[in-house]
């Protein structure tokens, strides 16, 4: 079944056209990641998608329908964690809960479910300062899964974190989601072929210019092995050299 | 070291009240143009005994707590709604500025003449001087939340009140509580001003009273004293707000 259908979708501001004619499918379940160069269009077309920008031209079509911001279909992984300071980690993931009209005692308790599968069970009565870099990402991933939507958008969500946390997260992400469909866009090539069962190019002219098989298919305690093996070096090099032929902004 | 410096502000007034007492004794000031600090504890203390000073204080914090919450009050709707609206703002903001720039001090004399020299007038000056900086602080406190956080509650498929509620009104809290801090202090000048032009108790009728008829100056400066009082109390008390909210994180 397919979740997400985009056609001939183009997108500008002003006079920049960022994206150009994008055409890509995402079927129930699977990963895509998106690489990009900085002002490729990557952030747009999540946007586009969560229904947070509306496009100068083409279709969208979630579970059938055409995209509007705040569907629970889908769920969306800023940059930052954007959690809100004034609440607790708790009741930052009980909080897409609450907007829709649930009580807050049922709330609370999907949420501390959410908090938990995410490994983050630990800290639901702190507050968002007193938490790390990696603790807020999960939990702003547990935030955009308590609803279970049939689709994540992943807006680089581990990039400001330190390397050892990021690669952990990544190794994670694949169990994580709880079968969600992902989109993840991302500037690193390892990241990507480790979460996403298909990995993308987004050419300067705005459109996908190289799709790659992902490892995500392996088996957790194999992907960065296979990452290392012949195979997956070759994946990265024709990454690389697609990225390369990219010109950056 | 805190501790030392919880003990500077209470050492540096000390110190002042003392050169104060021994300047005005040494010099030998006359009573009528500057009391010592021992002549105005004294006064002030009489003045509390025999009932003057509560007769006078109880209309002036009347004042102050009306006009106070009710310019408050108009000022918090008004700030939302000119945070909200980018049209509102450009409508009403020159005006704003235009009655924020005339002294509202100056319009007591007016009030007075609409509303007569009851409690009436006094409040309208009260909440006339509290709005202004309620207005504007909350204002740009709710216009300026983070895009992030709201790009966040759009995403969430927040409305416009969900958003108001759960995201730009506690991100704005710290400004407007700043404003209202500002508001506090006001409320008792407003309310002082207001007993000027015309009434027959409160803290200002007093200073009148004490200046003039009574000609009794160490009154005058216990009268001081009760005001200052007055004014830290009120802004003591949106600290107090303050507190008691930024406890409640949820």
């Amino acid at each position: 079944m397919q979740i997400l259908h985009v056609e001939a979708l183009s997108h500008s501001f002003g006079e920049r056209e960022v994206l150009r004619n994008l055409s890509l499918s995402i079927d129930a379940g699977e990963s895509v990641a998106l690489l990009g160069a900085n002002g490729s269009g990557k952030s747009t077309l999540l946007r586009l998608v969560a229904g947070l920008l509306m496009p100068t031209a083409g279709q969208i079509a979630l579970v059938g329908s055409a995209a509007a911001a705040g569907r629970t279909e889908v769920g969306i992984v800023f940059q930052e964690a954007r959690l809100l300071p004034w609440r607790t980690v708790l009741r930052n993931v009980t909080l897409p809960l609450e907007l829709a009209g649930e009580s807050l005692t049922t709330a609370r308790a999907t949420a501390e479910a959410a908090l938990t599968r995410v490994g983050a069970g630990g800290l639901l009565d702190r507050s968002p300062s007193e938490i790390s870099g990696g603790e807020r990402g999960r939990v702003a991933l547990a935030r955009a899964l308590v609803r279970r939507p049939s689709l994540l958008l992943l807006d680089e969500p581990f990039a400001a974190l330190d390397a050892i946390t990021r690669a952990r997260l990544d190794d994670e992400l694949p169990e994580l989601v709880a079968g969600a469909a992902t989109l993840l866009v991302t500037h690193d090539v390892a990241e990507a072929l480790l979460v996403a069962d298909r990995v993308l190019v987004l050419g300067s002219d705005g459109a996908i210019q190289l799709e790659v098989p992902g490892l995500r298919g392996q088996p957790s305690t194999g992907r960065r092995a296979a990452l290392l093996s012949p195979d997956g070096a070759a994946r990265q090099t024709r990454l690389y050299g697609a990225l390369d032929s990219v010109p950056h902004a | 070291m805190r501790r030392l410096t919880q003990l500077t502000p209470v050492a540096v007034a000390a110190l002042l009240l003392a050169v104060w007492e021994v300047a005005v004794r040494t010099f030998a000031v006359p009573q009528f143009i500057l009391p010592a600090p021992s002549v105005i504890a004294v006064r002030f203390a009489e003045a509390w005994a025999d009932g003057t000073m509560l007769r006078h204080l109880l209309p002036t914090v009347t004042e102050v707590m009306i006009g106070g919450l009710l310019g408050g009050a108009l000022g918090l709707v008004m700030g939302i709604t000119l945070g909200l609206s980018g049209s509102a703002r450009r409508v009403v903001s020159p005006y704003l500025v235009a009655a924020q720039s005339t002294p509202i001090l100056a319009l007591g004399p007016v009030l007075v003449l609409w509303l007569g020299p009851g409690l009436a007038a006094k409040v309208a000056v009260c909440a006339l001087i509290t709005l202004f900086p309620v207005a504007i602080s909350t204002l740009v406190a709710v216009r300026d939340v983070d895009a992030g956080t709201l790009e966040l509650m759009r995403s969430l498929g927040a409305t416009r009140w969900q958003s108001l509620r759960y995201a730009r009104l506690p991100a704005a809290r710290s400004g407007i509580l700043a404003g209202a801090r500002v508001a506090a202090t006001l409320a008792v000048v407003g309310a002082i001003v207001g007993e000027w032009l015309g009434g027959t108790a409160g803290l200002g009728v007093l200073l009148n009273l004490a200046r003039g008829s009574l000609f009794d100056t160490p009154l005058l400066f216990a009268d001081l004293l009760q005001i200052a009082i007055l004014g830290v109390s009120a802004y003591a008390l949106v600290l107090l707000l303050e507190r008691v909210l930024s406890r409640r994180i949820a």
